[in-house]
């Protein structure tokens, strides 16, 4: 029975894709606001990676979505792991290579996810990508060295911040011009890393808002017990 | 490139394969790791740069680091001295090979899989 509901459910979703592929002309969007955008993008938000300048510029309430929905989910994890008992044991020490490595790791793994955030609109990246980069250079020391605890509560106090900090960016926006994350200050000059306006600063806290959660997140499952088997 | 494209093609076909095929569930881990890096080359070659650097941040780091510490919290994966004292020279190598290890007491990680 189950195995008919699966069969029937893939031939429908086979469908579904086919029709949709069908009725697309391979290599030509439907919309026209791709293309829209990549002509004006230079001139409106004056970043040379558009994809940043969709994300933070012409999509910025999506973005402001994404990282609540990134927040209910990390909320969620930590409801259903739930607290460490006070005497459990500790996972064992990293060894010697893995906590050589991740000495040696952590400096490059911080400078490479900081240059992502605040490169954003210039290069590949944004805040997303640095802060997952981020993430992991902390858990990084956190495997090596599992006895040492990671700092909950300035972790929440930092993520907090940051994601104040998008919001009263946005409402900076609404009161100025009229709009919602609309972006602000003068474009300046197309390259250099402090242009694009409000961008940089924008990408800097959804960077530091992903990347404190996501290590706050991994640690919280890291501490958690081991299962019995 | 077009070599270059076919064989990571082929490895993340093959990986995507070893994750259902593998039997030990860590190592099915690391095989979803292998493949998210694989695309994550894939969007390097069609100019996808950023998509890239998301694919192989979350699909090939994170995601392979939450699986396998799910599976420990399950306990379906254990690191080597989780019961009892630690000893300070546990190298990687060892705790990677530690599904293998028996477990002191109970069914083995294969028989509590199917159980």
């Amino acid at each position: 029975m189950r195995n008919i509901a699966s069969l029937v459910f893939s031939v429908g979703l086979a469908f579904l894709l086919l029709v949709i592929a069908a009725q697309l002309g391979f290599g030509h969007t439907p919309m026209v606001v791709g293309t829209d955008i990549l002509a004006g993008a230079a001139q409106d938000v004056g970043a040379a990676n558009i994809v940043t300048a969709i994300v933070f510029g012409y999509r910025g309430f999506d973005t402001l979505g994404e990282i609540s929905i990134l927040f209910a989910a990390a909320t969620a994890a930590g409801l259903v792991l739930g607290h460490r008992r006070a005497g459990a044991a500790d996972d064992p020490r990293g060894g010697l290579i893995l906590g050589a490595g991740a000495e040696l790791l952590f400096p490059m793994l911080v400078l490479v996810g900081i240059y992502i955030v605040i490169h954003g609109h210039l290069t590949p990246g944004g805040g997303f990508q640095g802060g997952v980069v981020l993430a992991a250079a902390f858990f990084v020391a956190v495997i090596a060295e599992p006895s040492k605890r990671v700092n909950h509560a300035a972790i929440q106090v930092i993520e907090g911040l940051a994601g104040a900090a998008y919001i009263v960016i946005g409402i900076w926006a609404l009161v100025e011009d009229g709009s919602f994350l609309k972006p602000m200050l003068d474009h300046g000059v197309m390259g250099q890393l402090l242009s694009a306006g409000t961008m940089p600063l924008l990408s800097s806290a959804v960077g530091i808002k992903v990347g404190s959660e996501l290590a706050g997140l991994l640690a919280h499952i890291s501490e958690s017990e081991a299962g019995e088997p | 490139m077009v070599w270059i494209t076919l064989v990571i093609v082929l490895l993340v076909l093959v990986s995507s394969v070893a994750v259902l095929a593998l039997d030990s569930l860590i190592g099915a881990a690391v095989a979803s790791s292998v493949a998210s890096l694989g695309v994550s080359v894939l969007f390097v070659i069609v100019l996808a740069p950023d998509v890239a650097l998301t694919e192989a941040a979350v699909g090939a780091g994170l995601s392979g680091v939450v699986m396998a510490l799910g599976l420990r919290r399950l306990g379906l994966w254990r690191l080597e001295g989780d019961r009892g004292a630690a000893h300070p020279l546990t190298t990687t190598a060892e705790r990677l090979a530690a599904p293998k290890a028996p477990v002191e007491q109970g069914p083995t990680e294969g028989g509590n899989r199917h159980a």
